[in-house]
């Protein structure tokens, strides 16, 4: 674990340069050295009562039986030791396998949908980094969906995919002509998609907001040097503002996965408490295995899996890209 | 130096801050003997309409004992999680509604008061309700977790104009008479009778009744889940055969879960549906009660009746006192209240259900047509859903199931007798091990 | 990345741009626009339509307008106590949150100390717990706390503003943390060559320059706060109750009320769009604010 400590995109350059610190010996230094941590110390507060201590308790959780006939007094269930755990990865059992399907789609959505929204945002953004007329009225437009409550803009997503009565089949079945009948977008494989524009609509202006601020640290002077030499608008995206984004994306690409991957909102509303096979995010398959069966032992070990092997992965991509970072600083 | 000092000011000052917020209002299960917490399920068309049938009530039950209940309205969507972690923690209402389906549930959590003989005494006695509502309130030979309130049953609702003119004299009493008639409607873009695919309970509701017709429960009589007999494969086939076979359930339908089937009825795109009390819904998407008649639930032959005739689960809601209250003796005098005759009178006139309270139901309020078709259900030809502590979960697995193989249907892909058993074996497989 | 971070706004060069460009900008533009408004205009039309209208075929036009439905709204559910109580929680959660993490970040940017990296990567990975492994528990504590200290944390607002202040900070430390580390550190030592201490340092200079920065998170954690569904449905009540869940009453036991649902969403919608377009200009104005060169 300590690897991912590297992480930190810009922990070289603190090292590197911290005249605060050349300064501290200088100071009285018992007081300098309680500082930092009287910084932390709200924070630290808040992240042990809301955060970590539940997950603690969430961890016991997942070693416990902790059915319906336990929940009352849940420090007397029974300990199940790795049980809940046995029967949430044995994938011959249809309790495991529908969890692998989940994971995986997961995985697929997560995907699709966090590239996309980086797209959609990155594009958005450089486009709208000149003033032409029309830019803060569209600058403000793409933030509507961020600003909605996710509730009400889902809602209203799922009101548009109704089969018989939604626009979406309107325009593409009555309008357009598509299809001999209409298609379903709320159950069945194609809620896939359903949810993925969904989840598009809503997550990119995010992706958007950050790249903007992002773009506001490239200095002029690049672009100026940069059209002296003749390279015209593409290459100058190419070369200067795409490199420029790299420590944004470092952070954007990250936080939009693990919200993506642990969303639970989006398809909550769109589907209610069974969402359809090909949409059954990992989230809610989890909700659905402890709130809906009530079995939250099995749904804790669930958790702990899946957090398991989002630990895993956000060590792996922040080793990776600050590797990648280091080499091309040089 | 100094500013040292007044940053460390600045971050306790903080802390303190947080410390102040967090030190506000904030309520809790009533301690006093003056007051009792009750949350009240969504049965009206709003929660505000609820709010406004049941305050009156309550501060009517003030006057009376000079004890204050507390009310707060729940939305279904909130109900049966808001009551788990009430059940986890042990902070909750005094009294609660139920949904009555949920009594062996909740009942095996032991968060609810157990109503012994005592208990019951205390507001009356047994006697005082329906036979087939309290089969409802929990794992038979165990002490009721709860008392009925309001009851409900499916029962055919028809649109006359669409019979008349579709030639149908008079509303179908057996599932072939239901299937020609469904044909007669479906022309035109109309069908014959509308489905909630995509709603899990509703779902459970039709298939149980089914599968009693067939012959078939979904638990042995031991409580093990038991999904996958010829006579539950077969009930799950004939509800889905509606749309994949009969045709006379639009496709649509397959993912209908907000009570679409009911504005499709009321706008004459359907003739028939099975549901229980509809009628405010009808009349709020603009349908009269003229345009509408109402018959029972259709049964494979003969008349409604126990067993094979079975025609309707029983439905309705249940009042529970949480066990953790501290204020029994209020608890008690107020379930008392809630079922008494006039009460229940009151309230079963307002929300359009029927009094699980025999002397009430003899009320002229209940005479409606409407009415003595669901209360002679109720009488003599429902049955109540299984009363196992897994039920939740059978609802859930065995619900999308149905969800999913209506999802088949509407795709056009074909439901046989081994894929819907394939489904049920699955469903059956998620079930807790015993 | 501090090396090339200079405080000024930075345009792409002032050279005309191709066609080619201009073309694909008008064309992702008007795409990405009608994508955005979409579902915007579904929610204006239904709002004005009956309920019978709502619940039978999507019409681009509306045959008949109504303005019912915004009437009805209040009546369904209590709109407006909902309302209040998301503008306090979600705002109280933005302003606890933004201070707590500016003294976070400032002491991860600036300070080298022992349990540093401990603390940056346990904050960050708290992004990754699964909200359902914890609800339960946190559940659990509050209720504990208040049975031990008397101190309401369930179902009141202060419990729901300490869940969500807290779910928005790790993002917005790691945030504030590299906004910091760009924001030259020379500065910080000139003010303290001026005779400020380091908290008015970080008051007096980096929080300015760092303005672009804390307004997004500022934004971050409102619109965390604004939207979360799953712990305000188990953590509320009547009284505590917040929009994301309160607009769910408008799907009863008996009917969606769809028209009112789109209209009430309206409602709650204009003061945050409102928000967010004054949020600009500071956004804005913060940038250039940093230019102290």
């Amino acid at each position: 674990m300590t690897e991912t400590a590297v992480a930190h995109p810009t922990e070289p350059a603190v090292r590197k340069a911290t005249p605060g610190e050349a300064r501290a010996p200088r100071r009285s230094g018992r007081r300098r050295i309680a500082l930092p941590y009287l910084l932390l110390l709200p924070a630290l507060l808040l992240e042990l009562l809301v955060h970590l201590v539940p997950m603690l308790m969430g961890i016991v959780m997942s070693f416990k039986e902790l059915t319906q006939f336990y929940i009352r007094n849940w420090g007397e269930a029974p300990w199940s030791g790795l049980d809940n755990y046995t029967v949430a990865i044995d994938f011959d059992a249809p309790v495991g396998q529908a969890l692998l399907k989940s994971f995986l789609t997961t995985c697929l959505f997560t995907l699709l949908s966090v590239g996309l929204c980086w797209f959609l945002g990155t594009a958005a953004a450089i486009f709208l980094q000149e003033n032409f007329r029309g830019r803060g009225f569209l600058r403000t437009l793409f933030l509507v969906p961020y600003a909605l409550p996710v509730y009400a803009a889902v809602i209203t997503w799922a009101f548009m995919f109704q089969r018989d009565n939604g626009l979406i089949n309107h325009v593409l079945h009555d309008q357009l002509g598509i299809g001999d009948s209409p298609a379903f977008w709320l159950i069945g494989d194609n809620a896939f998609y359903t949810l993925l524009v969904v989840s598009v609509w809503k997550g990119w202006p995010f992706a958007f907001l950050t790249v903007m601020a992002g773009l506001q640290n490239i200095p002029r002077d690049m672009y100026e040097a940069a059209a002296l030499d003749g390279a015209g608008v593409w290459k100058q995206i190419r070369h200067i503002t795409l490199p420029s984004l790299r420590s944004v994306n470092q952070v954007l690409v990250l936080v939009l996965f693990l919200w993506t991957f642990n969303d639970f909102n989006t398809p909550f509303v769109l589907f209610g408490k069974a969402a359809p096979e090909s949409a059954d995010l990992i989230s809610l398959h989890i909700y659905q295995s402890s709130f809906q069966t009530w079995n939250f032992g099995t749904g804790s070990a669930m958790s702990v899996l899946l957090l398991l092997f989002l630990l895993v992965v956000t060590g792996v991509y922040l080793l990776l890209t600050s590797r990648g970072r280091k080499t091309s600083d040089v | 130096m100094r500013r040292v000092r007044a940053a460390v000011t600045g971050v306790v000052t903080l802390s303190l801050a947080f410390t102040a917020t967090a030190c506000g209002g904030g309520e809790g299960s009533s301690s006093s003997p003056k007051t009792l917490t009750y949350w009240a399920s969504n049965q009206g068309a709003s929660l505000e309409i609820d709010k406004k049938v049941l305050q009156p009530e309550l501060d009517q039950f003030e006057k009376e004992t000079g004890i204050k209940v507390k009310l707060e309205v729940i939305p279904w969507s909130d109900l049966l999680n808001r009551i788990l972690t009430a059940t986890t923690s042990g902070q909750g209402p005094d009294i609660l509604n139920i949904g009555n389906t949920w009594s062996a549930s909740l009942q095996s959590t032991g968060a609810l008061l157990p109503w012994d003989a005592k208990n019951l005494e205390a507001i009356g006695g047994k006697d005082r309700f329906v036979d087939s509502a309290l089969g409802s309130t929990g794992v038979p030979g165990k002490e009721p977790a709860a008392v009925p309130l309001y009851s409900m049953a499916y029962a055919l609702y028809y649109n006359k104009q669409m019979f008349k003119d579709a030639g149908i004299a008079k509303p179908p009493t057996t599932w072939d008479e239901v299937i020609a008639a469904g044909k007669k409607l479906s022309k035109d873009g109309k069908a014959g009778i509308g489905v909630e695919g995509s709603n899990l309970s509703n779902n459970i509701h039709q298939v149980f009744v089914l599968g009693k017709q067939h012959g078939a429960d979904f638990f042995t009589a031991d409580g093990k889940p038991d999904f996958t007999s010829d006579g539950a494969v077969a009930a799950v086939k004939q509800y889905i055969d509606l749309m994949a076979v009969q045709k006379i359930v639009a496709p649509g339908n397959a993912e209908y879960a907000q009570n679409q089937s009911l504005s499709d009825f009321a706008k004459n795109k359907t003739g028939m549906v099975l549901w229980q009390t509809p009628s405010q819904t009808f009349s709020s998407q603009g349908m009269g009660p003229d345009e509408w008649g109402v018959a029972p639930a259709p049964v494979p032959s003969g008349k409604p009746g126990q067993g094979a005739q079975t025609n309707s689960m029983v439905a309705g809601i249940n009042l529970a006192v949480f066990k953790n209250t501290k204020n029994l003796d209020g608890a008690l005098k107020f379930v008392k209240y809630m079922t008494s005759d006039e009460e229940q009178i009151a309230l079963n006139k307002a929300y359009g259900s029927v009094p699980p309270v025999k002397s009430a139901q003899k009320d002229a309020a209940f005479a409606d047509p409407s009415l003595t078709v669901i209360r002679d259900t109720l009488a003599t030809s429902a049955a109540a859903l299984p009363q196992v502590p897994e039920e939740s979960q059978f609802e859930t697995v065995v619900g999308t199931a149905v969800k999913e193989l209506f999802a088949d249907a509407a795709a056009g892909r074909p439901v046989t007798t081994e894929s819907v058993k394939a489904k049920l074996e699955k469903a059956q497989q998620q079930m807790p091990k015993k | 990345m501090s090396e090339h971070a200079s405080r000024r706004a930075a345009p792409r060069s002032p050279m005309a741009a191709p066609r080619s460009f201009l073309w694909t900008r008008r064309i992702f533009l008007t795409l990405l626009t009608a994508f955005v408004v979409l579902p915007v205009y579904v929610m204006v039309s239904s709002s004005l339509k009956p309920l019978e209208d709502v619940s039978g075929k999507f019409e681009w036009i509306p045959s008949g307008l109504t303005l019912r439905p915004y009437v009805d709204i209040w009546e369904t559910v209590p709109l407006a106590d909902y309302f209040v109580n998301s503008i306090v929680v979600a705002g109280a959660a933005t302003v606890f949150s933004v201070a707590v993490a500016i003294f976070a970040a400032y002491a991860v940017s600036r300070y080298t100390f022992r349990g540093k990296r401990v603390f940056t990567v346990t904050v960050l990975s708290t992004q990754m717990f699964p909200g359902i492994l914890f609800l339960l528990p946190l559940f659990l504590i509050y209720v504990n706390i208040g049975n031990a200290t008397g101190i309401a944390l369930f179902g009141s607002r202060e419990g729901l503003i300490l869940t969500y202040l807290t779910f928005s900070l790790p993002f917005s430390i790691w945030m504030l943390t590299g906004y910091f580390d760009s924001i030259p550190r020379e500065l910080d030592e000139a003010a303290k060559v001026d005779g400020c201490g380091p908290i008015s340092a970080l008051f007096r200079v980096i929080v300015p320059a760092a303005s672009p920065g804390i307004i997004a998170v500022a934004v971050y954690a409102f619109m965390t706060a604004w939207g979360e569904v799953l712990f305000a449905s188990v953590m509320t009540n009547d009284t505590t109750r917040t929009l994301a869940v309160g607009l769910q009453g408008y799907a009863t036991q008996n009917d969606v009320y769809w028209n009112q649902v789109m209209a009430a969403s309206l409602v709650v919608s204009v003061p945050v769009v409102v928000g967010f377009l004054l949020l600009q200009r500071y956004l804005v104005a913060g940038l250039t604010a940093g230019a102290v060169k």
